[in-house]
């Protein structure tokens, strides 16, 4: 069955490498279409072909590489089913998009949709060589035509196979091998019953633009001329992230003349076409020309209004020109030249209300509308489609297809609808989606690895190899309220000799998680637990996090044990780490634990051993202290929800007890002691947890701020920084925290890294204020601390049999960005869900609160507001104006950093009134947002009294109940 | 997970277009040197190795001299041009050093060394193009210079690689496989007895792994005496008929 026909192909890979490499070529590859009678039938066979009036035969369509790649959205609509599609166009792909390559194989491994993988590149009759004159690209469209053109000879035309392409030139050459293509407008408008597929194709070349043809980017380089550019040093390259706050503000942290710095593009010219997260050659600006960053929260409202986008434009342009002439701190300014990687994702949004035109009626006529993505970093992305009044006040699902030069703004086509605007679960999928959380439920593959006996999986004689049996030992949980994931239990007792016996012990999820199993691989994909207000997105399979995993009281539990010998006065002794089997005697809340310690007559063995664990944690902490660890605040709050988990009821802020620090303290020592372990066993590939210092330039704004309290913040250490905060006080005791919370923001992240590839002078902890750290004591939650158990695991000889994947520097330290990345993802996906449950808390309220100044830009300033946590942004414009352009009562004095109106100055840290209200998601707005205005000082024309508003909105409740048009908020 | 390379497709076949458990095209010929008592050339693929036997004669070196038995020396060498980018040879390379002593074990357990007391057989195997597999390929070539040469042996010594990917065994490895960083496991057999002479493994791979891969590296080696056996019967038929005309 091997054809022996060998040739070879030569490639030229970097420089002058000769590749030479065999290709076989194969009889046995099957057409795998059930009506064949000449191939022996296979499982998946293709049976039903489909039909449409452009093909009235039964038929199977075959994609070309374009087709898949830019039509995956529409391809992967379940009314395709049996298509073909050839190895040619998968490897092409492959090349294009790992990511649409995966979306492509998850289609095909779909036994539903009947896709079948053609190998027409192994197969005897349709490999074609490569013609001299001819370019890889015209070769591949050639073995493309090829393999369709054998499926209709070998298949009689019964069924057909046709060709999809966008090309019209390959179409043309089809034409002439009499092989039937179209392109995918042609064939998706003749299919049957789907009249939506025609929104989702994507818009590759659209040319009906004409309208705007005045307005035209400056043309992007080639790829060749960017790589020149860069090499002679004339361009340099990094990936652009846009301002939160303003999307016409972009930075690059980029390797400048050899130097590390930011650089800022700004304005819609020298960004270019660049959107968020792109990979961008670009240019650094002349001198004269750089400009300094414009200072102001950029709002949808204020950029789209009802101007004409020229006009906008111009406006824009003069801002610029206003900026320039006043720049007295002009930042390096750079433009893009070209793009060398695009990173667009599908975005979720809503459609713009103002730009659906109701004239057009009909379900036929399709209309360019705008879409707004949830994220601020996106410009709008223009759409076609038939069903816009369907789809505004809807979350939707947009991917960019492109955007041309003479395009204000990207083109994209529409996916895939969520749900309703503010509904609670439609909401939550937002919040996931957008953070790039993995949400769907474990795949029966994932779940095929959970022991057999399921819920009745008990600690078994044969467990016990090599693990020490701890059953009778006093252990106890300590955890919050409602949890049921427990991570890690604590014992203490007595030691003959009067020293003290602490021990930690762990889930041991490293027993049931083995390496590189699909369980093992999904949740390393999710990297870890994703805790939302209402939700919980699990990394492992519940089975085993809340229960076979978790240290529950009274049941047999595997552990992973840290244990210590200690002497009274919290100094180690001794250390030891196994492998055990473990019986909590009691899982506590933290006020159940406060409760034993506070009361002096109980003292049964648990009791006594909290009470020694306190007195422990007590020393460590102030050795701790001593040696220069940080406390921080964080204005965290807690949502009481309501009996169903769902409308929250009360908001209260997260307290501290001494059994949170007390649990705290242990596991810090137990995370420092492992990371020692790991680290001296694998000195080039253990997975450890660093806090970088942060530059002394992080503090300058916030140093400059304190000083005007009398206050002066020493950063040089983390022990001078600890020292400082802790006399940083003033007659009001909220601003010490208010301090903590603002310094907090200044710290660097925390990140994974693999030991071999940092210095260790480099592993300090700045925050812990220790030398080495890992993360060891939470594996249900983290996939980090799985890993470090493996190692740990081999350090100890317990595990003999590993594979070289855990110790291989390189997958570690990829491993621990994917990690890095997961983490941050997941802290962004926790306070949204908390700004989006604190929207749902304010809803119906209108509220008149303390807060604080924690920022102050040019047209407004932040506010905090202690009771809820929160934060606000507060306009320094007329109420009534949106038009940024009419003076404000404030007046910038950037010097100082302060917004002046008259005698109210407003700087930071300065204490006003607030009142905070929602606004709801009218058509522009992305979400119903927090609305933050000032009641006191009062300021003429921008302070507003709580009253006012009252009635001004149960006027526009009432003018809309009556049909009217909704009004904003009226001037006071 | 970054871009990698797939070393089977979800359709079952290689990155060459051979499905899991077939070994490449092979071409041998025995005789190819006139020089030298015994030779041999094997294509496996684009691996490419001749071997020279000289031998049994009397050691060029007295030192080395066994009273009771022959000695065998082995001496493999890769050369500069047989890869793609051109590496400097470095005069005594330990690494082909140990090849050589590895061959040279296996040889000794079935060559009929007894029968030529004080007495050498000298092997020199030459690597003249690679493409993974550099290793079992010598030892094919050496096994048919041994037999061309006449000299007495107990059994054929078969080689073959085996490797292990995606959960699932894959017969000799070409280059791009072994340099995906797919743990290649090298046997080499005795098919008479069934006897494993040879195992070189130089990653890791997991214990519970180790037995499937074996079962199919000893799969290729018998596949591999086939064809070896095959060169053999017509080389000899070809003497035969020098012979008898």
């Amino acid at each position: 069955m091997l054809k022996n026909k060998a040739f070879v192909r030569k490639t030229k890979r970097g420089t002058v490498i000769k590749v030479v490499k065999e290709h076989y070529l194969r009889d046995d590859i099957y057409c795998e279409v059930a009506t064949c009678t000449k191939c022996p039938s296979s499982l998946n066979a293709v049976t039903t072909p489909s039909t449409t009036k452009l093909v009235p035969s039964p038929h199977h369509i075959v994609p070309d590489t374009n087709v898949l790649y830019h039509q995956i959205d529409v391809l992967e609509h379940a009314a395709f089913t049996d298509v073909i599609i050839l190895q040619t166009v998968l490897q092409e792909l492959k090349h294009r998009s790992n990511a649409v390559y995966a979306r492509a194989r998850t289609m095909i491994s779909d036994p539903k949709r009947r896709f079948i993988v053609f190998c027409n590149e192994h197969h005897r009759d349709t490999y074609v060589e490569r013609r001299a004159d001819e370019s890889p690209n015209d070769r591949n469209d050639r073995a493309i035509r090829t393999a369709v053109a054998w499926y209709n000879m070998h298949l009689d035309g019964k069924p057909q196979a046709v060709l999809i392409t966008d090309d019209a030139d390959n179409r043309r050459k089809a034409e002439v091998d009499k092989i039937p293509a179209y392109s995918t407008q042609q064939y998706v408008a003749s299919m049957q019953g789907h009249p939506d597929l025609v929104d989702m194709i994507a818009a590759v070349e659209d040319s009906n633009i004409a309208a705007e043809e005045r307005f035209a980017y400056p043309e992007h380089l080639s790829n060749s001329q960017i790589a020149a550019g860069i090499r002679s040093g004339a361009f340099f390259q990094g990936k652009l992230s846009i301002s939160q706050n303003n999307y016409l503000e972009g930075s690059v942290f980029a390797q400048v003349d050899k130097e590390e710095r930011t650089v800022m593009i700004i304005g819609r010219k020298d960004l270019n076409r660049g959107i968020h997260g792109d990979i961008v050659a670009l240019q650094m600006l002349p001198e004269s020309q750089w400009k300094r960053p414009v200072g102001v929260i950029l709002e949808e409202e204020q950029i789209e209004g009802q101007k004409d986008e020229d006009e906008e434009e111009k406006a824009e342009e003069s801002k610029m020109d206003v900026e320039n002439g006043a720049a007295n701190e002009t930042v390096p300014t750079a433009k893009i030249v070209g793009i060398i990687k695009r990173n667009w994702r599908p975005f979720c949004g809503t459609i713009e209300k103002a730009s659906v035109s109701s004239a057009a009626s009909g379900l036929t006529s399709q209309q360019s509308v705008f879409f707004w993505a949830m994220d601020k970093k996106i410009p709008k992305i223009r759409i076609r489609t038939r069903q816009a009044e369907n789809l505004v006040g809807r979350r939707i699902i947009v991917a960019i297809d492109g955007w041309v030069r003479n395009s204000l703004f990207p083109s994209g086509h529409f996916v895939r609808t969520l749900g309703e605007v503010g509904d609670r679960a439609t909401e939550t999928e937002v919040v996931l989606l957008e953070h790039d959380v993995p949400f769907a439920p474990f795949s029966s593959s994932v779940l095929s690895f959970l022991p057999a006996e399921g819920e009745d999986w008990i600690v078994q004689p044969e467990h016990l190899a090599g693990r020490i049996d701890f059953r009778h030992l006093d252990v106890c949980s300590i955890d919050p309220p409602g949890c049921t994931d427990i991570d890690d239990a604590l014992h203490c007792r007595q030691l003959p000799n009067g020293n003290l016996e602490v021990g930690v012990h762990i889930a041991d999820v490293s027993h049931f998680v083995k390496p590189e199993n699909a369980m093992d691989m999904e949740a390393r994909r999710r990297g870890t637990t994703v805790y939302l207000v209402n939700k919980r997105i699990d990394m492992l399979p519940s089975l085993l996090g809340t229960n076979l995993c978790s240290l529950r009281s009274n049941v047999d539990r595997l552990a992973f044990s840290c244990i210590w010998e200690m002497k009274p006065d919290a100094t180690v002794v001794n250390v030891k780490y196994t492998k055990s089997v473990i019986r909590s005697k009691a899982s506590l809340t933290y006020d159940e634990a406060q409760m034993r310690l506070d009361d002096s007559k109980l003292n049964d063995p648990v009791t006594q051993g909290i009470k020694a664990l306190n007195q422990l944690a007590k020393k460590l902490r102030a050795n701790r202290m001593e040696a220069g660890a940080l406390t921080l605040a964080s204005p965290e709050v807690r949502f009481k929800l309501e009996e169903d988990q769902q409308d929250p009821v009360d908001v209260e802020l997260k307290e501290l007890k001494d059994t949170n620090a007390l649990v705290e303290e242990f596991m810090l020592l137990a995370n420092i002691w492992v990371a020692k372990k790991v680290y001296e066993a694998f000195p080039e590939s253990s997975m450890l947890r660093r806090h970088p210092k942060p530059p002394a330039a992080n503090f300058e704004s916030l140093q400059k701020a304190v000083g005007e309290l009398g206050i002066t913040l020493d950063v040089t250490t983390s022990r001078a920084l600890a020292d400082s905060l802790n006399n940083a006080t003033t007659t009001d005791p909220y601003i010490n925290k208010l301090i903590r919370i603002l310094t907090t923001r200044c710290m660097m992240q925390a990140v994974y890294f693999c030991s071999g590839t940092v210095p260790e002078s480099d592993f300090w902890h700045y925050g812990l204020a220790t030398n080495i750290y890992t993360h060891f004591t939470s594996p249900i939650r983290r996939y980090s601390d799985l890993v470090v158990h493996r190692l740990l695991s081999v350090a100890i000889g317990y595990e003999k049999a590993y594979t070289s994947d855990l110790v291989s520097k390189e997958k570690l330290s990829e491993l621990s960005d994917v990690l890095n990345y997961r983490h941050r993802m997941a802290q962004q996906a926790s306070r949204s869900s908390v700004e989006l449950f604190t929207n749902m808390f304010f809803k119906e309220k209108l509220l008149q609160e303390d807060a604080y100044v924690i920022r102050v830009l040019k047209n407004g300033f932040s506010v905090l507001i202690p009771r809820y946590g929160i934060e606000g942004y507060v306009y320094a414009s007329l109420n009534d104006s949106k038009d940024s352009s009419e003076p404000s009562p404030f007046v910038y004095d950037g010097e100082k950093n302060r917004l002046i109106a008259g005698t109210v100055e407003i700087k930071l840290f300065a204490k006003c009134s607030v009142c905070v209200f929602v606004e709801e998601a009218g058509g522009a707005a992305r979400r119903s947002k927090l609305v933050v205005r000032l009641c006191e000082p009062w300021v003429p024309g921008v302070s507003v009294r709580l009253d006012d508003i009252r009635v001004a909105r149960e006027q526009d409740q009432l003018e809309e109940k009556s049909g009217k048009v909704v009004k904003k908020a009226k001037r006071v | 997970m970054a871009a990698r390379l797939e070393i089977v497709s979800p359709e079952g076949l290689r990155v060459d277009g051979r499905r899991p458990a077939e070994v490449r095209r092979v071409l041998t010929r025995t005789g190819v040197l006139s020089q030298a008592d015994g030779s041999a050339y094997i294509e496996q693929g684009n691996t490419k190795c001749l071997a020279a036997v000289y031998g049994p004669r009397e050691p060029v070196k007295r030192a080395g001299v066994l009273h009771d038995r022959a000695t065998i020396n082995v001496e493999y060498n890769v050369s500069s041009f047989s890869s793609g980018e051109r590496r400097a040879k470095l005069r005594r390379d330990r690494k082909l050093l140990e090849i050589g002593l590895m061959i040279k074990q296996t040889f000794e357990t079935v060559v009929a060394t007894t029968s030529f007391p004080r007495s050498e057989i000298d092997i020199y195997l030459q690597i003249l193009q690679t493409d993974g597999g550099a290793v079992h390929t010598a030892i094919n070539a050496a096994t048919l210079a041994l037999i061309d040469a006449g000299i007495p042996m107990t059994d054929y010594v078969c080689a073959c690689s085996a490797g292990f990917v995606n959960d699932q065994a894959i017969l000799d490895l070409n280059f791009l496989e072994e340099s995906a960083d797919v743990p290649t496991l090298t046997v080499a057999l005795l098919p008479k007895s069934g006897k494993i002479s040879m195992l070189g493994l130089e990653s890791r791979l997991h214990i519970d792994k180790l037995e499937p891969v074996i079962a199919l590296a000893s799969d290729g080696c018998m596949q591999m005496k086939d064809t070896l056996d095959e060169a053999i019967r017509i080389s000899t038929r070809n003497l035969a008929k020098t012979v008898l005309h």
